[in-house]
């Protein structure tokens, strides 16, 4: 190898975080017991792996044939723009065939619409009562009208 | 030293990959499945660039782009088939 060794060692350093982070990531959809929270391992730490492993490839190309070698940044900006939106459609079709999710997990009520999920109502928080003014009033007249 | 971390990085990407298996062939939704074969994509482009790496060749990253592209696209189709029932409306 042609390589100095700060060279070298970064492009090591690079390969092995790309590694770990792409392992981490599997492990942990092989971890989550919940569709929901599997979906959180591959789009983010797979994403961060193979840009480490791409960065790496692109500065061991650049430094061993001595010109500038930018393939690989190519497909890491195809990756870092198309891994939010696999997630995000996978995650709408995770909420779309009710998987079943642990209940533990949640937060707050989810604020969904009727078009983001399938054909049943979902819990969604309750509605503030309008205070009884004129709207109201012209409203049950309308209602005892028969409208 | 770069042998040591090709090795490395090798290994956890293919017991990445294995990993990636089992979820394909145990999930128990049909969306567990298909984010195990993305997963199986981004890990299969890490794959083919640390083996470019290796073989010091620059011939396997139009590989790389076409395999991303592609597993984009499917991932998509398959998405819009679950969600909409029809790819193209």
């Amino acid at each position: 190898m042609s390589l100095p060794f700060i060279a070298e060692a970064l492009v090591s350093l690079l390969l092995v975080l790309g590694g770990l982070f792409a392992f981490t990531g599997s492990l942990g959809m092989l971890q989550f017991e919940d569709f929901f929270m599997r979906l959180h391992g591959p789009t983010k730490g797979t994403t961060l792996g193979i840009g480490c492993v791409l960065i790496a490839s692109m500065v061991y190309f650049t430094l061993y044939q001595r010109e500038p070698h930018m393939q690989e940044l190519l497909i890491t900006l195809f990756l870092f723009i198309t891994a939010p939106v696999t997630g995000h459609m996978l995650a709408k079709t995770g909420l779309h065939m009710h998987l079943r999710f642990i209940t533990s997990t949640r937060g707050s009520l989810p604020e969904l619409l009727d078009e983001d999920v399938g054909q049943n109502r979902v819990a969604r928080p309750g509605r503030p009562k309008r205070p009884s003014g004129v709207k109201s009033r012209k409203r049950q007249l309308l209602k005892s009208r028969g409208r | 030293m770069l042998i040591i971390a090709l090795w490395i990085s090798l290994t956890l990407i293919v017991l990445a990959m294995a990993i990636n298996v089992y979820r394909l062939a145990k999930g128990p939704d049909i969306p567990d499945r298909l984010l195990a074969l993305d997963t199986m994509y981004v890990n299969a482009i890490a794959l083919i660039v640390i083996v470019g790496l290796w073989l010091n060749t620059k011939t396997y990253f139009e590989a790389a782009i076409l395999i991303a592209m592609l597993g984009f696209i499917s991932t998509m189709a398959i998405c819009r088939y679950l969600l909409r029932g029809d790819i193209i409306e």
